[in-house]
C-alpha cells in the first residue's frame, strides 16, 4: 500500500489532506473532531489582533450554486475571520498540538499592514508550539474593507513586505495564501518568494454574487433586504484553482516552490490533480462543511488505490508529474490531427452531439436514418464539444490521425514532425521574418 | 357470520371501507417539486426526441420536462395543453411504457426511462389545481359545430372549435360526460373524481354547450344535426360488448367486464361493489387488467385473468400484466372457454348462478389458433368478460371498415361535413391519448373547412 505521509515544509502529515482555514478549524472541538477522522492537518481559522474581535453578521453568510439534485457545486461566504478572542483561539491551539504531536498544525493570521502588528501576533503563536504560519492574504470580504486580506494580495509589494516581517519575527515556515482575485497571480507567487516564504497556498476565494432572489431583487445571501459579494469556492471554482497553481508550478521564477492547493478539492481524484500540477499537499475545505469530516477517509483509500495501481510509492513521486506537459497555446502541435469516433455499440441515439455540431459548431455529423449518428471527417476538426455534451462516458473519442493519412479536411498528409505557431506561416511575425 | 374474502358466492364489503379506501388510492401518486426536479433532470434533452415521435399527440416532451426542470410548471403544462387538452388525464392512463417512456433513450440505455408520464402529471396538477383556463376564444366566428359523443375524442375536438370561436353542442348518451375517462378506467387510475374535474375546466374556455343523455339514432338524429350545424363530428366510442358464445354464458354472475369497472367508477367508497370469492376474468386487454386488479382489491380470494392466445400477444402492457401479478392475480394464456357450470341452488328461484367455467387448452398453428382437446375447470363464481367492444349500430350513409367508421386524412367520413374520430374511427390504437389526437386533428380541418369558405 503506498505511503501517503506527507513532507511539506519540513512538516510531516499522515497524509497530505489538510482542512484549510475556514469555520471546520475554527475552534478546539471541531480540529479534535477532525483529526480523529484522519485530517492530516489543519490551518487554524484566521486569528486577529488582540482586543475586540470582529463581529459577523446575524443572518445568512452562505450563499449556494447547486447542480441536479441539491448537489452542492459552489457555495460561497461573507464569514470573517475569528470571532472569538485572541487568547481562547492560542489556548485551544497549543492544547490541540500537544495532544496530535503527528498531525499539522497551522495558525492563519492577518492583522493590520505595521510591522508591529505582526510582531506581537508572531509573539503568542510562538508560545503555542504550532508548525507554521499562514497569512491570509486572500479574504475577498468585509477585512479587504479595512486595508486586510485581499487588499495585500493584491499588491504585490505589500505581499513582500509582510511576507519579510513575519519571517523576521517567526522562525518556523510561512506560507502566504494568495488571493486569486487579481490578473495574474505569478507576481503574487514572486513577491511572496522574495519576501522569503516558504511556500504559497492557494487559491482564496473568489469575489461572487451565487444568485438573485427575484422576488425581493436582492443578491444572496441577503441580509435584511441587502447583499454584499462573498468569496466562491467549492467544486465550481477548482479548474480556476488548478489554472492558477500550474502557472506558479511552471513559472521560471518559481518553479520548484513549494504549493499548498486549495479550491474545490472534493474527492482523491481532485488531489491527485492538484499535486500533478505542482502541490506538495492540498487544503480542503467545502467538501468537509457539505459533507463532513468523514470524507477524508475516502480521499484517503482513493489516493492509496490510485497510487498503487500506478506504481507510486510516496506522495512526493506524483507531485508536478503533470507541470511540464503545462505549456503555452504558442507551442501545441498544429501537426496534429484528430477526429472524433461515435461507438455505436454505445450510442444511445439522444442526438446532442448532433445538435451541438449542427447548430453551435461545425455541422460534422450526420444524423442517418434510423436515428444514426456519424461523424463527417470532412468537416471535423476534434473540437471536442460532442465529447463533452454526450452523456455516455467512452460513446465519443477523439481518434488521432497517423501519420501519412490525408486528412479529408484539409487533403493535407498528416505529418509526423512537431510544428507549432511559432513557425506557422500564418503567423504574421513569421511572415515580417521571411 | 361477517362476509370476508373467502365468502362464497359474489357479495359487497369482503373488506372494511379503510381497507378498499387504501386499496384504491393513486396508484402512482404525484411528484413532490423537489422529485419532480430530479425526474427533470434526467431528461437528455434529446435532439428530435424519439418520445415525441412515440407519442400520438407529439407533446414536445423536452421542452415541457425542461420548463420543470427551470421552475416553470405553468409553462410546461402549456407546452402540453397545446397538443393534448387532456393531458392531465393522459398523464394517469396512458400506457406511458409503450408509448414515450419506451422511446427514451434512457430506458435504451439503462432500463430506467425519464418518467415522463408522472412529470406530465406534475405539470398538468398545477394549472388543474389553480384551474385557470390557458387558452382564450377567438372571436366568434357564427359557425356551429356539433361533436356526438363527451368523450375524449369529441371532448378534445370541442375545445380546439371552440378555442377558434366556433359554437359547440356536445350531445352525449350518458349521465355524465367524459366517456371512458370517466365510465372505464380503474379506479385507481384516476382518483379524485378527476375526470370530472378536468372536463369541467376543459368546459370552461366557453362556446361549448353540453347535452347529456342524448344518444345519437335515440334522441337525435344524423340528419337533423347536420341540417343545424355547419359541421358534425362523431366519437361515440365502442359502446357494444361482445359476449362470450358458449354453454351457460346466460348463467347470472357472468357479466360485462365494463360494466363492472363503470359501477367501480361511479362508487363513492367501493362498500357497495360486488365481487366474488373465485373470479375468472376473459380476455387479455387492458380492460381485463383493470377489472381483475380491482376484483382483487375489492377482496376477492382468487382471480384469474384466462386469455385464449400467448401471453406475449395480450394488448395489455406487460407493465399492466406485472401489476395484475404483483397485485395477486393470476394470468392464464392459451385458454379458451369451453363451456360454463351453474351452482343449481338458483334453479328454483331461476337464479341459476355460475360455479365452474371450463376452458380448452390452445396452441397457435400456421393456419390459426387451435383447441388441443384438453381441458381444465377453474372455480368461478363471478365471470368477467373483456372480450372487446364494438360500434353500436352504424348509421346509416357512413362507410364503415372492420367494425369501425371509415376515416380517411384527419378524420373525414365518407360523407361530406361529417369527421369522426376516436375509438369508434379506424386507424390508431383505442387509447385515450389517440382519441385526443385524432379530435383535435378533426377540429384542425373542420375549422380549415369552415373559414376557407369550400
Amino acid at each position: 500500500m503506498a505511503d501517503l505521509t506527507t513532507d511539506f515544509l519540513g512538516i510531516r502529515t499522515p497524509n497530505p489532506f489538510w482542512l484549510a482555514s475556514a469555520p471546520p478549524t475554527d475552534k478546539e472541538y471541531n480540529v479534535r473532531r477532525a483529526f480523529e477522522a484522519g485530517w492530516g492537518g489543519v490551518v487554524w481559522k484566521t486569528l486577529g489582533s488582540e482586543g475586540p474581535p470582529i463581529v459577523n453578521v446575524n443572518g445568512a453568510r452562505y450563499g449556494a450554486v447547486f447542480g441536479a439534485d441539491r448537489r452542492l457545486l459552489g457555495m460561497n461566504n461573507i464569514e470573517l475571520i475569528t470571532d472569538r478572542p485572541l487568547q481562547t483561539n492560542l489556548d485551544e491551539i497549543t492544547r490541540v498540538k500537544k495532544d496530535y504531536p503527528d498531525r499539522a498544525m497551522i495558525v492563519s493570521l492577518m492583522v493590520p499592514c505595521e510591522e508591529q502588528a505582526w510582531k506581537d501576533v508572531l509573539e503568542r503563536v510562538t508560545e503555542t508550539n504550532a508548525d507554521g504560519i499562514e497569512l491570509n492574504f486572500g479574504c475577498p470580504h468585509g477585512m479587504a474593507e479595512r486595508g486586510m486580506g485581499s487588499a495585500v494580495g493584491q499588491v504585490p509589494e505589500y505581499i513582500e513586505m509582510v511576507t519579510r516581517w513575519c519571517k523576521e519575527n517567526y522562525n518556523k515556515p510561512v506560507i502566504v495564501k494568495l488571493t486569486p482575485n487579481i490578473t495574474d497571480v505569478r507576481f503574487a507567487a514572486r513577491a511572496a518568494k522574495a519576501g522569503g516564504a516558504d511556500a504559497v497556498s492557494l487559491i482564496n476565494t473568489i469575489n461572487s454574487i451565487t444568485s438573485v432572489n427575484l422576488d425581493t431583487m436582492a443578491p444572496e445571501p441577503s441580509i435584511d433586504g441587502k447583499g454584499s459579494h462573498g468569496g466562491y469556492c467549492g467544486p465550481a471554482v477548482k479548474p480556476i484553482a488548478m489554472h492558477m497553481v500550474a502557472e506558479i508550478a511552471r513559472d521560471k521564477e518559481t518553479a520548484g516552490f513549494p504549493i499548498s492547493a486549495i479550491g474545490g478539492v472534493t474527492t482523491w481524484r481532485d488531489a491527485a490533480e492538484f499535486m500533478a500540477v505542482g502541490a506538495g499537499n492540498v487544503q480542503v475545505c467545502t467538501a468537509a462543511m457539505t459533507y463532513g469530516f468523514k470524507v477524508v477517509q475516502e480521499m484517503i483509500s482513493g489516493l492509496s488505490d490510485w497510487m498503487d495501481s500506478k506504481g507510486y510509492t510516496t506522495t512526493a513521486e506524483l507531485v508536478a508529474q503533470a507541470v511540464p506537459n503545462v505549456t503555452d497555446w504558442q507551442h501545441l502541435n498544429l501537426n496534429y490531427v484528430a477526429k472524433a469516433k461515435i461507438d455505436q455499440s454505445l450510442c444511445i441515439q439522444c442526438g446532442r452531439c448532433y445538435a451541438a455540431c449542427e447548430d453551435t459548431s461545425h455541422q460534422a455529423i450526420w444524423m442517418k436514418e434510423g436515428r444514426v449518428f456519424e461523424v463527417n471527417d470532412s468537416e471535423c476538426v476534434a473540437c471536442n464539444l460532442c465529447v463533452n455534451v454526450c452523456p455516455v462516458e467512452n460513446c465519443i473519442s477523439m481518434e488521432p490521425m497517423a501519420v501519412g493519412e490525408t486528412d479529408p479536411r484539409t487533403g493535407q498528409k498528416v505529418l509526423a514532425e512537431y510544428a507549432n505557431w511559432t513557425t506557422h506561416p500564418n503567423n504574421p511575425s513569421v511572415l515580417e521574418k521571411a | 357470520m361477517a362476509v370476508t374474502t373467502r365468502t362464497p358466492g359474489v357479495t359487497a364489503g369482503r373488506l372494511d371501507r379503510e381497507t378498499l379506501t387504501s386499496n384504491f388510492a393513486d396508484l402512482h401518486g404525484e411528484l413532490s417539486p423537489h422529485e419532480a426536479h430530479v425526474a427533470a433532470d434526467r431528461c437528455y434533452f434529446c435532439h428530435d426526441a424519439p418520445c415525441i415521435t412515440a407519442c400520438p399527440t407529439s407533446i414536445d416532451i423536452p421542452l415541457f420536462i425542461r420548463q420543470i426542470a427551470t421552475d416553470t410548471p405553468k409553462a410546461a403544462a402549456k407546452t402540453i395543453f397545446d397538443q393534448n387538452i387532456l393531458g392531465g388525464m393522459c398523464a394517469r392512463v396512458c400506457p406511458t411504457e409503450t408509448l414515450c417512456e419506451q422511446a427514451c433513450v434512457r430506458e435504451k440505455s439503462e432500463g430506467k426511462p425519464v418518467e415522463i408520464g408522472r412529470l406530465q402529471r406534475y405539470a398538468t396538477d398545477v394549472v388543474m389545481a389553480e384551474g385557470t383556463q390557458p387558452y382564450q376564444r377567438a372571436k366568434p366566428t357564427g359557425k356551429k359545430v356539433a361533436v356526438v359523443g363527451a368523450g375524449p375524442a369529441g371532448l378534445s375536438c370541442a375545445h380546439r372549435l371552440a378555442m377558434y370561436g366556433h359554437d359547440v353542442t356536445v350531445f352525449d348518451a350518458k349521465d355524465k360526460p367524459g366517456g371512458l375517462n370517466e365510465y372505464g378506467i380503474a379506479a385507481y387510475k384516476s382518483v379524485d373524481n378527476f375526470a370530472n374535474k378536468e372536463v369541467d375546466w376543459l368546459l370552461s374556455i366557453g362556446g361549448i354547450e353540453l347535452k347529456q343523455g342524448q344518444a345519437l339514432g335515440r334522441d337525435i338524429a344524423l340528419a337533423d344535426l347536420q341540417n343545424t350545424n355547419d359541421a358534425v363530428f362523431i366519437g361515440v366510442g365502442l359502446d357494444d360488448t361482445n359476449k362470450l358464445s358458449v354453454p351457460g354464458a346466460e348463467l347470472s354472475n357472468v357479466t360485462d367486464a365494463v360494466q363492472f369497472i363503470a359501477n367501480l367508477r361511479q362508487s363513492t367508497d367501493y362498500t357497495d361493489i360486488e365481487v366474488g370469492r373465485n373470479v375468472v376474468v376473459i380476455g387479455g386487454g387492458m380492460t381485463a387488467i383493470d377489472a381483475a386488479v380491482q376484483a382483487k382489491l375489492l377482496g376477492a380470494e382468487n382471480v384469474t385473468i384466462a386469455y385464449r392466445r400467448g401471453q406475449e400477444k395480450m394488448n395489455a402492457s406487460r407493465w399492466e400484466q406485472d401489476l395484475a401479478t404483483a397485485k395477486g392475480c393470476t394470468i392464464l394464456p392459451n385458454l379458451q372457454p369451453h363451456s360454463i357450470a351453474g351452482n343449481d341452488t338458483g334453479r328454483d328461484t331461476g337464479n341459476n348462478a355460475v360455479s365452474a367455467i371450463k376452458f380448452e387448452y390452445t396452441t397457435s398453428t400456421a393456419t390459426g389458433l387451435q383447441g388441443t382437446g384438453e381441458t381444465v375447470s377453474l372455480a368461478a363464481d363471478q365471470i368477467l368478460m373483456a372480450v372487446g367492444q364494438t360500434l353500436d349500430g352504424a348509421q346509416d350513409g357512413i362507410a364503415v371498415k372492420a367494425g369501425k367508421i371509415q376515416v380517411e386524412g384527419a378524420g373525414r367520413t365518407s360523407v361530406d361535413g361529417i369527421w369522426a374520430g376516436g375509438d369508434c374511427a379506424s386507424g390508431g390504437d383505442d387509447l385515450t391519448v389517440t382519441a385526443v389526437a385524432q379530435g383535435r386533428d378533426a377540429a384542425e380541418d373542420i375549422h380549415a373547412h369552415l373559414t376557407s369558405g369550400d
